[in-house]
Protein backbone atom coordinates (compact mmCIF):
# COMPACT_ATOMS: atom_id res chain seq x y z
CA UNK A 1 0.00 0.00 0.00
CA UNK A 2 1.54 3.51 -0.79
CA UNK A 3 0.84 6.53 1.32
CA UNK A 4 2.43 9.24 2.82
CA UNK A 5 5.78 10.22 4.17
CA UNK A 6 5.26 11.83 7.84
CA UNK A 7 8.50 10.68 9.57
CA UNK A 8 11.26 8.59 7.72
CA UNK A 9 12.64 5.56 8.66
CA UNK A 10 12.36 1.76 7.82
CA UNK A 11 11.39 -0.86 10.00
CA UNK A 12 9.32 -4.45 10.37
CA UNK A 13 7.08 -5.78 12.97
CA UNK A 14 3.36 -6.62 14.35
CA UNK A 15 0.33 -4.52 13.54
CA UNK A 16 -1.77 -3.28 16.84
CA UNK A 17 -4.59 -1.87 15.45
CA UNK A 18 -7.33 0.52 16.95
CA UNK A 19 -10.66 1.14 15.15
CA UNK A 20 -10.87 4.50 17.02
CA UNK A 21 -8.64 7.83 17.58
CA UNK A 22 -5.84 7.49 20.01
CA UNK A 23 -5.36 10.76 22.58
CA UNK A 24 -1.76 9.80 23.78
CA UNK A 25 -1.57 12.21 26.52
CA UNK A 26 -3.97 10.55 28.91
CA UNK A 27 -4.25 7.77 26.64
CA UNK A 28 -0.39 5.53 26.61
CA UNK A 29 1.19 5.41 30.05
CA UNK A 30 4.70 7.00 29.11
CA UNK A 31 6.31 4.73 31.44
CA UNK A 32 4.96 1.40 30.44
CA UNK A 33 3.74 1.68 26.50
CA UNK A 34 0.35 0.61 27.88
CA UNK A 35 -3.31 2.08 26.87
CA UNK A 36 -4.56 3.55 29.78
CA UNK A 37 -7.63 5.46 28.46
CA UNK A 38 -10.91 3.85 29.93
CA UNK A 39 -13.37 2.30 27.28
CA UNK A 40 -10.43 2.42 24.29
CA UNK A 41 -10.16 -0.79 22.40
CA UNK A 42 -7.04 -1.15 22.72
CA UNK A 43 -7.18 -0.43 26.44
CA UNK A 44 -4.74 -2.41 28.58
CA UNK A 45 -2.45 -3.70 25.15
CA UNK A 46 1.39 -2.70 25.25
CA UNK A 47 2.32 -0.37 21.84
CA UNK A 48 5.76 -1.20 22.25
CA UNK A 49 7.91 -2.33 19.56
CA UNK A 50 5.09 -2.79 17.58
CA UNK A 51 3.58 -1.07 14.85
CA UNK A 52 0.56 0.70 15.57
CA UNK A 53 -1.82 1.41 13.59
CA UNK A 54 -4.87 4.05 14.05
CA UNK A 55 -7.14 6.30 12.28
CA UNK A 56 -6.29 9.30 13.55
CA UNK A 57 -4.69 11.27 16.38
CA UNK A 58 -7.47 12.91 19.04
CA UNK A 59 -7.06 15.52 22.01
CA UNK A 60 -4.72 17.40 23.76
CA UNK A 61 -1.52 19.17 21.96
CA UNK A 62 0.51 17.92 24.75
CA UNK A 63 0.20 14.42 22.92
CA UNK A 64 3.97 14.93 20.77
CA UNK A 65 5.53 15.32 23.99
CA UNK A 66 4.04 11.97 25.43
CA UNK A 67 5.30 10.31 21.72
CA UNK A 68 8.41 11.62 22.39
CA UNK A 69 8.41 10.47 25.78
CA UNK A 70 7.55 6.99 25.05
CA UNK A 71 10.53 6.45 22.40
CA UNK A 72 12.50 8.19 24.62
CA UNK A 73 11.86 5.68 27.74
CA UNK A 74 12.53 3.01 25.36
CA UNK A 75 8.29 2.25 25.67
CA UNK A 76 7.53 3.82 22.10
CA UNK A 77 6.11 1.57 18.66
CA UNK A 78 8.28 0.76 16.47
CA UNK A 79 6.14 2.44 13.74
CA UNK A 80 2.78 4.12 13.08
CA UNK A 81 0.22 3.66 10.82
CA UNK A 82 -2.36 6.19 10.38
CA UNK A 83 -5.30 7.11 7.67
CA UNK A 84 -4.64 10.77 8.30
CA UNK A 85 -2.36 12.00 10.61
CA UNK A 86 -2.73 15.16 11.88
CA UNK A 87 -0.28 17.63 13.63
CA UNK A 88 0.17 16.55 16.98
CA UNK A 89 1.18 13.17 15.95
CA UNK A 90 3.36 14.17 13.36
CA UNK A 91 5.63 16.71 15.45
CA UNK A 92 5.64 13.64 17.99
CA UNK A 93 7.20 10.93 15.33
CA UNK A 94 9.44 13.47 13.60
CA UNK A 95 10.70 14.52 17.43
CA UNK A 96 11.01 10.44 18.53
CA UNK A 97 12.37 9.31 15.06
CA UNK A 98 9.59 7.24 15.06
CA UNK A 99 8.91 5.97 10.91
CA UNK A 100 5.07 7.04 10.08
CA UNK A 101 3.18 7.32 6.97
CA UNK A 102 -0.57 7.93 6.48
CA UNK A 103 -3.01 8.20 3.91
CA UNK A 104 -3.49 4.25 4.35
CA UNK A 105 -6.70 2.09 3.86
CA UNK A 106 -5.95 0.62 7.65
CA UNK A 107 -9.14 -1.55 7.53
CA UNK A 108 -6.71 -3.46 5.40
CA UNK A 109 -4.25 -4.48 8.68
CA UNK A 110 -5.11 -6.67 11.65
CA UNK A 111 -4.07 -7.21 14.88
CA UNK A 112 -0.96 -9.51 14.56
CA UNK A 113 -0.15 -9.11 10.51
CA UNK A 114 3.61 -8.45 10.02
CA UNK A 115 4.37 -5.66 8.43
CA UNK A 116 6.98 -4.01 6.81
CA UNK A 117 6.89 -0.24 6.79
CA UNK A 118 8.79 1.97 4.68
CA UNK A 119 8.39 5.32 5.40
CA UNK A 120 11.02 6.64 3.24
CA UNK A 121 9.33 5.47 0.56
CA UNK A 122 6.12 5.79 2.21
CA UNK A 123 4.70 2.46 1.73
CA UNK A 124 3.99 -0.72 4.07
CA UNK A 125 3.33 -4.42 2.95
CA UNK A 126 1.66 -7.32 4.59
CA UNK A 127 3.74 -10.36 5.03
CA UNK A 128 2.20 -13.25 4.17
CA UNK B 1 8.48 23.89 -0.72
CA UNK B 2 10.09 26.99 -1.16
CA UNK B 3 13.03 27.71 1.11
CA UNK B 4 14.69 31.31 1.07
CA UNK B 5 18.31 31.58 1.05
CA UNK B 6 18.69 32.17 4.97
CA UNK B 7 16.23 29.46 5.17
CA UNK B 8 19.05 26.89 3.03
CA UNK B 9 21.86 28.00 5.56
CA UNK B 10 19.73 26.93 8.59
CA UNK B 11 19.14 23.30 6.80
CA UNK B 12 22.76 23.18 6.47
CA UNK B 13 23.19 23.78 10.56
CA UNK B 14 25.04 27.28 10.20
CA UNK B 15 23.28 28.48 12.77
CA UNK B 16 23.44 25.52 15.02
CA UNK B 17 22.21 21.38 15.21
CA UNK B 18 19.47 22.88 17.98
CA UNK B 19 17.90 25.40 15.64
CA UNK B 20 19.05 22.82 12.76
CA UNK B 21 16.71 20.65 14.26
CA UNK B 22 13.53 22.56 15.44
CA UNK B 23 14.01 24.22 11.78
CA UNK B 24 13.60 20.62 9.87
CA UNK B 25 10.57 19.90 11.97
CA UNK B 26 8.60 22.82 10.76
CA UNK B 27 9.69 22.31 7.09
CA UNK B 28 8.57 18.38 7.80
CA UNK B 29 5.55 19.89 8.72
CA UNK B 30 4.84 22.27 5.77
CA UNK B 31 5.66 19.63 3.66
CA UNK B 32 3.31 17.46 4.91
CA UNK B 33 0.42 19.89 5.17
CA UNK B 34 0.59 21.61 1.39
CA UNK B 35 2.83 24.71 2.97
CA UNK B 36 4.57 27.26 0.08
CA UNK B 37 6.40 28.45 1.71
CA UNK B 38 7.53 30.12 5.48
CA UNK B 39 5.66 33.10 7.14
CA UNK B 40 6.92 35.31 9.99
CA UNK B 41 5.00 35.36 12.94
CA UNK B 42 4.31 38.29 15.41
CA UNK B 43 3.70 36.18 18.48
CA UNK B 44 3.99 32.86 20.08
CA UNK B 45 2.27 30.70 22.98
CA UNK B 46 3.89 27.61 23.92
CA UNK B 47 2.26 24.94 25.32
CA UNK B 48 3.34 21.52 27.66
CA UNK B 49 4.28 23.64 30.51
CA UNK B 50 2.79 21.30 33.07
CA UNK B 51 5.21 18.63 34.71
CA UNK B 52 1.90 16.97 35.23
CA UNK B 53 1.91 17.12 31.35
CA UNK B 54 5.07 16.32 29.64
CA UNK B 55 7.06 14.69 32.63
CA UNK B 56 10.37 13.76 32.43
CA UNK B 57 10.98 13.38 28.69
CA UNK B 58 9.51 16.66 28.08
CA UNK B 59 11.33 18.31 30.66
CA UNK B 60 15.11 16.96 29.36
CA UNK B 61 14.04 17.86 26.12
CA UNK B 62 13.58 21.28 27.17
CA UNK B 63 16.78 21.65 29.21
CA UNK B 64 18.38 20.33 26.46
CA UNK B 65 17.57 23.44 24.05
CA UNK B 66 18.36 25.66 26.81
CA UNK B 67 21.17 24.42 27.82
CA UNK B 68 22.83 25.28 24.04
CA UNK B 69 21.83 28.72 24.93
CA UNK B 70 19.12 29.34 22.02
CA UNK B 71 16.92 32.10 22.25
CA UNK B 72 13.09 32.96 20.87
CA UNK B 73 12.98 35.56 18.24
CA UNK B 74 9.72 36.67 18.72
CA UNK B 75 7.39 37.22 21.89
CA UNK B 76 6.88 34.34 23.39
CA UNK B 77 4.36 33.70 26.73
CA UNK B 78 3.59 29.89 28.14
CA UNK B 79 0.50 28.09 28.72
CA UNK B 80 -0.41 27.04 32.20
CA UNK B 81 2.05 25.41 34.45
CA UNK B 82 1.09 23.24 37.19
CA UNK B 83 0.81 24.76 39.98
CA UNK B 84 1.02 28.39 40.92
CA UNK B 85 4.66 29.86 40.52
CA UNK B 86 5.02 31.53 43.80
CA UNK B 87 2.54 31.54 45.80
CA UNK B 88 2.57 26.97 45.63
CA UNK B 89 2.97 25.85 49.24
CA UNK B 90 0.46 27.58 50.98
CA UNK B 91 -1.98 25.98 48.46
CA UNK B 92 -0.70 23.18 49.50
CA UNK B 93 1.35 21.77 45.95
CA UNK B 94 3.71 18.81 46.25
CA UNK B 95 7.31 19.68 46.58
CA UNK B 96 8.77 17.21 44.25
CA UNK B 97 6.29 18.25 42.05
CA UNK B 98 6.90 21.79 42.68
CA UNK B 99 10.93 21.12 42.44
CA UNK B 100 10.30 19.56 38.94
CA UNK B 101 8.05 22.40 37.77
CA UNK B 102 10.57 24.86 38.75
CA UNK B 103 13.26 23.14 36.74
CA UNK B 104 10.78 23.42 33.48
CA UNK B 105 10.30 27.20 34.18
CA UNK B 106 14.04 27.91 34.09
CA UNK B 107 14.68 26.13 30.84
CA UNK B 108 12.05 28.31 29.29
CA UNK B 109 12.93 31.71 30.99
CA UNK B 110 16.74 30.79 29.57
CA UNK B 111 15.16 30.61 25.89
CA UNK B 112 13.68 33.93 26.83
CA UNK B 113 10.23 33.35 26.92
CA UNK B 114 8.42 35.42 29.09
CA UNK B 115 8.02 33.03 31.78
CA UNK B 116 4.02 34.30 32.60
CA UNK B 117 1.83 31.14 32.12
CA UNK B 118 -1.32 31.71 31.05
CA UNK B 119 -4.23 30.35 28.93
CA UNK B 120 -5.38 34.24 27.97
CA UNK B 121 -2.24 35.64 26.64
CA UNK B 122 -4.09 38.10 24.88
CA UNK B 123 -5.67 39.69 28.54
CA UNK B 124 -2.15 39.81 29.87
CA UNK B 125 0.07 41.72 26.98
CA UNK B 126 0.23 39.32 24.29
CA UNK B 127 -2.55 40.75 21.85
CA UNK B 128 -2.21 40.23 18.58
CA UNK B 129 -3.69 42.47 15.99
CA UNK B 130 -6.13 41.41 13.17
CA UNK B 131 -4.52 39.11 10.28
CA UNK B 132 -1.58 38.61 12.06
CA UNK B 133 0.20 35.94 11.96
CA UNK B 134 1.08 33.49 15.10
CA UNK B 135 1.86 30.59 16.38
CA UNK B 136 -0.26 29.53 19.41
CA UNK B 137 -0.87 26.41 21.22
CA UNK B 138 -3.40 26.26 23.71
CA UNK B 139 -7.11 25.64 22.25
CA UNK B 140 -9.05 28.09 24.21
CA UNK B 141 -6.19 30.79 22.99
CA UNK B 142 -6.08 29.87 19.02
CA UNK B 143 -9.76 29.85 19.09
CA UNK B 144 -9.93 33.68 20.90
CA UNK B 145 -7.53 35.13 18.38
CA UNK B 146 -8.34 33.34 15.53
CA UNK B 147 -11.98 33.88 16.04
CA UNK B 148 -12.70 37.29 18.53
CA UNK B 149 -9.66 39.17 16.93
CA UNK B 150 -9.03 37.82 14.08
CA UNK B 151 -5.70 36.76 14.02
CA UNK B 152 -4.30 33.47 12.42
CA UNK B 153 -3.24 30.43 13.79
CA UNK B 154 -3.09 26.63 13.36
CA UNK B 155 -3.24 24.80 16.10
CA UNK B 156 -0.01 24.10 17.58
CA UNK B 157 1.86 21.32 19.49
CA UNK B 158 4.24 22.61 21.84
CA UNK B 159 7.37 21.29 20.30
CA UNK B 160 6.15 23.13 17.12
CA UNK B 161 5.07 26.60 18.79
CA UNK B 162 8.56 26.06 20.29
CA UNK B 163 10.47 26.04 16.77
CA UNK B 164 7.87 28.66 15.75
CA UNK B 165 9.05 31.08 18.15
CA UNK B 166 13.05 30.03 18.17
CA UNK B 167 13.22 30.43 13.66
CA UNK B 168 10.42 33.43 14.12
CA UNK B 169 8.73 31.85 11.51
CA UNK B 170 5.64 29.06 10.90
CA UNK B 171 4.75 26.92 7.35
CA UNK B 172 2.37 28.79 5.98
CA UNK B 173 -1.01 26.58 5.26
CA UNK B 174 -4.01 25.69 7.35
CA UNK B 175 -5.62 28.84 8.66
CA UNK B 176 -3.03 31.07 8.08
CA UNK B 177 -4.39 31.26 4.41
CA UNK B 178 -7.86 32.85 3.79
CA UNK B 179 -9.60 30.37 2.12
CA UNK B 180 -9.65 27.84 5.13
CA UNK B 181 -11.33 30.14 6.83
CA UNK B 182 -14.50 29.92 5.52
CA UNK B 183 -17.35 28.80 7.99
CA UNK B 184 -18.78 25.17 6.95
CA UNK B 185 -21.54 24.68 9.59
CA UNK B 186 -24.39 27.37 10.21
CA UNK B 187 -25.68 27.29 14.05
CA UNK B 188 -29.03 29.17 14.70
CA UNK B 189 -29.34 29.49 18.28
CA UNK B 190 -32.85 30.72 19.81
CA UNK B 191 -32.16 30.72 23.57
CA UNK B 192 -31.54 33.27 26.16
CA UNK B 193 -27.68 33.42 27.18
CA UNK B 194 -26.80 35.11 30.15
CA UNK B 195 -24.49 33.38 32.47
CA UNK B 196 -21.32 32.82 31.21
CA UNK B 197 -22.08 29.20 31.57
CA UNK B 198 -24.75 29.24 28.89
CA UNK B 199 -21.93 30.06 26.68
CA UNK B 200 -20.24 27.15 27.84
CA UNK B 201 -23.04 24.94 27.11
CA UNK B 202 -23.47 26.21 23.63
CA UNK B 203 -19.98 25.64 23.19
CA UNK B 204 -20.26 22.10 24.36
CA UNK B 205 -23.44 20.90 22.96
CA UNK B 206 -21.81 22.66 19.38
CA UNK B 207 -18.25 21.19 19.47
CA UNK B 208 -19.52 17.78 20.34
CA UNK B 209 -21.97 18.27 16.81
CA UNK B 210 -19.39 20.23 14.51
CA UNK B 211 -16.18 18.39 15.66
CA UNK B 212 -13.23 20.27 13.78
CA UNK B 213 -15.81 21.94 11.33
CA UNK B 214 -15.85 26.23 11.44
CA UNK B 215 -19.26 27.05 12.53
CA UNK B 216 -21.17 30.50 12.11
CA UNK B 217 -23.55 31.81 14.39
CA UNK B 218 -26.55 32.96 14.00
CA UNK B 219 -28.93 34.46 16.54
CA UNK B 220 -26.74 35.39 19.79
CA UNK B 221 -27.49 39.20 19.95
CA UNK B 222 -24.76 39.83 22.36
CA UNK B 223 -21.90 38.89 23.95
CA UNK B 224 -18.62 40.50 25.96
CA UNK B 225 -15.12 38.69 25.72
CA UNK B 226 -15.47 36.99 28.52
CA UNK B 227 -18.52 34.95 27.28
CA UNK B 228 -16.62 34.18 23.83
CA UNK B 229 -13.72 33.17 25.82
CA UNK B 230 -16.20 30.66 27.62
CA UNK B 231 -17.79 29.28 24.16
CA UNK B 232 -14.72 29.04 21.89
CA UNK B 233 -12.96 27.28 24.99
CA UNK B 234 -16.19 24.38 24.90
CA UNK B 235 -16.18 23.92 21.39
CA UNK B 236 -12.57 23.47 21.28
CA UNK B 237 -13.17 20.90 23.96
CA UNK B 238 -15.91 18.84 23.50
CA UNK B 239 -14.93 19.13 19.58
CA UNK B 240 -11.62 20.85 17.40
CA UNK B 241 -12.93 23.56 16.77
CA UNK B 242 -9.84 26.19 16.30
CA UNK B 243 -12.09 29.18 14.28
CA UNK B 244 -15.77 30.22 14.58
CA UNK B 245 -17.83 33.19 13.24
CA UNK B 246 -20.52 35.10 15.34
CA UNK B 247 -23.04 37.11 12.95
CA UNK B 248 -22.33 41.17 14.34
CA UNK B 249 -19.95 40.58 16.46
CA UNK B 250 -16.68 38.97 15.44
CA UNK B 251 -14.78 40.47 12.80
CA UNK B 252 -14.34 38.26 9.52
CA UNK B 253 -18.39 37.25 9.63
CA UNK B 254 -19.51 39.94 7.32
CA UNK B 255 -16.23 39.21 5.07
CA UNK B 256 -16.97 34.94 5.39
CA UNK B 257 -19.45 33.24 2.96
CA UNK B 258 -22.01 32.00 4.42
CA UNK B 259 -24.39 30.28 2.06
CA UNK B 260 -25.70 27.05 1.47
CA UNK B 261 -23.90 25.60 4.52
CA UNK B 262 -25.70 22.52 6.42
CA UNK B 263 -27.78 23.89 9.15
CA UNK B 264 -28.14 23.39 12.97
CA UNK B 265 -30.53 24.80 15.49
CA UNK B 266 -29.61 25.06 19.19
CA UNK B 267 -32.47 26.11 21.41
CA UNK B 268 -33.42 26.42 25.29
CA UNK B 269 -33.77 22.24 25.36
CA UNK B 270 -30.40 21.67 24.35
CA UNK B 271 -29.01 23.51 26.44
CA UNK B 272 -30.74 22.47 29.33
CA UNK B 273 -29.91 19.13 28.34
CA UNK B 274 -26.06 20.03 28.27
CA UNK B 275 -26.16 21.36 31.62
CA UNK B 276 -28.00 17.69 32.57
CA UNK B 277 -25.21 15.83 31.19
CA UNK B 278 -22.02 17.61 32.21
CA UNK B 279 -23.36 17.17 35.92
CA UNK B 280 -21.67 14.52 37.20
CA UNK B 281 -21.59 15.03 41.43
CA UNK B 282 -23.78 16.42 43.54
CA UNK B 283 -22.26 18.66 46.21
CA UNK B 284 -18.84 20.42 45.44
CA UNK B 285 -15.67 19.91 47.33
CA UNK B 286 -14.14 23.00 45.79
CA UNK B 287 -15.34 25.11 43.49
CA UNK B 288 -12.72 26.72 40.88
CA UNK B 289 -13.38 29.83 38.50
CA UNK B 290 -11.05 30.95 35.72
CA UNK B 291 -10.78 28.29 33.12
CA UNK B 292 -10.11 29.73 30.52
CA UNK B 293 -8.19 32.08 33.01
CA UNK B 294 -10.44 34.67 34.79
CA UNK B 295 -10.42 38.28 33.21
CA UNK B 296 -10.46 41.56 35.68
CA UNK B 297 -14.14 41.90 35.23
CA UNK B 298 -15.11 37.93 36.11
CA UNK B 299 -12.89 38.34 38.86
CA UNK B 300 -14.74 41.79 40.05
CA UNK B 301 -18.10 40.03 40.08
CA UNK B 302 -17.18 37.40 42.24
CA UNK B 303 -15.22 39.99 44.50
CA UNK B 304 -18.60 41.49 44.86
CA UNK B 305 -20.45 38.43 45.46
CA UNK B 306 -18.30 37.32 48.44
CA UNK B 307 -17.75 40.63 50.03
CA UNK B 308 -18.60 40.64 53.83
CA UNK B 309 -19.49 36.30 53.29
CA UNK B 310 -18.05 33.62 54.88
CA UNK B 311 -17.19 30.79 53.13
CA UNK B 312 -17.66 26.92 54.55
CA UNK B 313 -15.70 25.09 50.90
CA UNK B 314 -13.14 26.04 49.22
CA UNK B 315 -13.14 28.14 46.19
CA UNK B 316 -10.01 28.83 43.80
CA UNK B 317 -10.42 31.61 41.11
CA UNK B 318 -7.10 30.93 38.54
CA UNK B 319 -6.05 33.72 36.13
CA UNK B 320 -2.94 35.33 35.51
CA UNK B 321 -0.07 37.02 36.98
CA UNK B 322 -0.62 40.30 35.40
CA UNK B 323 -4.62 40.08 36.34
CA UNK B 324 -3.87 39.19 40.07
CA UNK B 325 -1.63 42.18 40.75
CA UNK B 326 -4.50 44.36 38.98
CA UNK B 327 -7.28 42.78 40.96
CA UNK B 328 -4.48 43.02 44.31
CA UNK B 329 -4.89 47.01 43.95
CA UNK B 330 -8.40 46.95 43.27
CA UNK B 331 -8.27 45.05 47.26
CA UNK B 332 -10.91 42.43 45.31
CA UNK B 333 -8.09 39.90 46.22
CA UNK B 334 -8.21 40.91 49.99
CA UNK B 335 -12.11 40.64 49.84
CA UNK B 336 -11.48 37.20 48.39
CA UNK B 337 -9.15 36.18 50.74
CA UNK B 338 -11.31 37.32 53.84
CA UNK B 339 -14.19 35.60 52.53
CA UNK B 340 -11.62 32.26 52.61
CA UNK B 341 -11.07 32.23 48.98
CA UNK B 342 -8.21 31.95 47.20
CA UNK B 343 -6.84 33.89 43.52
CA UNK B 344 -4.40 31.28 41.99
CA UNK B 345 -1.98 32.29 39.31
CA UNK B 346 -0.29 30.57 36.83
CA UNK B 347 -2.19 27.85 36.61
CA UNK B 348 -5.61 26.04 35.79
CA UNK B 349 -7.51 22.77 37.70
CA UNK B 350 -6.65 20.89 34.30
CA UNK B 351 -3.14 20.79 34.18
CA UNK B 352 -2.59 20.91 38.75
CA UNK B 353 -2.75 17.88 40.49
CA UNK B 354 -6.01 18.23 42.27
CA UNK B 355 -6.53 14.98 42.48
CA UNK B 356 -3.63 14.37 44.55
CA UNK B 357 -4.66 17.03 46.92
CA UNK B 358 -8.00 15.15 48.18
CA UNK B 359 -10.75 16.65 45.95
CA UNK B 360 -13.04 14.42 44.50
CA UNK B 361 -15.66 16.96 43.54
CA UNK B 362 -15.45 19.82 41.60
CA UNK B 363 -17.74 22.76 40.94
CA UNK B 364 -17.18 25.21 37.99
CA UNK B 365 -19.17 27.19 34.88
CA UNK B 366 -16.73 26.35 32.37
CA UNK B 367 -17.91 24.04 29.42
CA UNK B 368 -13.85 23.33 29.10
CA UNK B 369 -13.49 22.55 32.76
CA UNK B 370 -16.54 20.05 32.61
CA UNK B 371 -15.10 18.34 29.66
CA UNK B 372 -11.50 17.44 30.94
CA UNK B 373 -11.52 17.14 34.95
CA UNK B 374 -13.74 13.81 35.14
CA UNK B 375 -10.68 12.06 32.21
CA UNK B 376 -7.53 14.42 33.48
CA UNK B 377 -8.17 14.93 37.06
CA UNK B 378 -10.54 12.36 37.85
CA UNK B 379 -13.06 14.64 39.32
CA UNK B 380 -16.87 14.32 39.13
CA UNK B 381 -18.23 17.32 37.98
CA UNK B 382 -20.78 19.98 39.14
CA UNK B 383 -22.08 22.41 35.99
CA UNK B 384 -23.80 25.43 36.89
CA UNK B 385 -24.03 29.29 37.34
CA UNK B 386 -21.63 31.84 38.98
CA UNK B 387 -24.57 33.01 41.38
CA UNK B 388 -25.50 29.09 42.16
CA UNK B 389 -22.06 27.71 42.56
CA UNK B 390 -20.36 30.78 44.91
CA UNK B 391 -24.25 30.30 47.33
CA UNK B 392 -23.67 26.49 47.39
CA UNK B 393 -20.40 27.25 48.95
CA UNK B 394 -21.37 29.41 51.93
Amino acid sequence: MKGRTISPGKVEGTAIVSSDPIGFYGGIDIKTGIVIEKDHPLEGKKVTGKILVFPCGKGSTVGSYVIYGLAKNGFGPAGIINKETETIVATGVILAGIPCIDHIDIDKIKTGDKIILNADKGTCKIKK
Amino acid sequence: MYLTKEEEKILNGENGEVIERLFRLLVRLGDIYGAEKMIPVGSVQVAGVSYKSIGDPGTEFLEDIASKGVKVKVLTYLNPAGMDLENWKKLGFPADFAKNQLRIIDAFREMGIVVTSTCTPYLAGNLPRFREHIAWSESSAVSFSNSVIGARTNREGGPSALAAAICGITPNYGLHLWENRQPTVKINVDADLSFNSDFGALGWYVGKQVKNKIPYFTGIKDANTDQLKALGAAMAASGAVALYHVEGLTPEADLVENKGLEKISVGKKEIKETYNKLNTGKKPDIVIFGCPHASLREISTIAGKLKGKHLKKAVWICTSRMIKEVAERMGYNEIIAKAGGSIVADTCMVVSPIEQMGYKTTGVNSGKAANYLPGFCKQEVCFANLDDLVEGQL
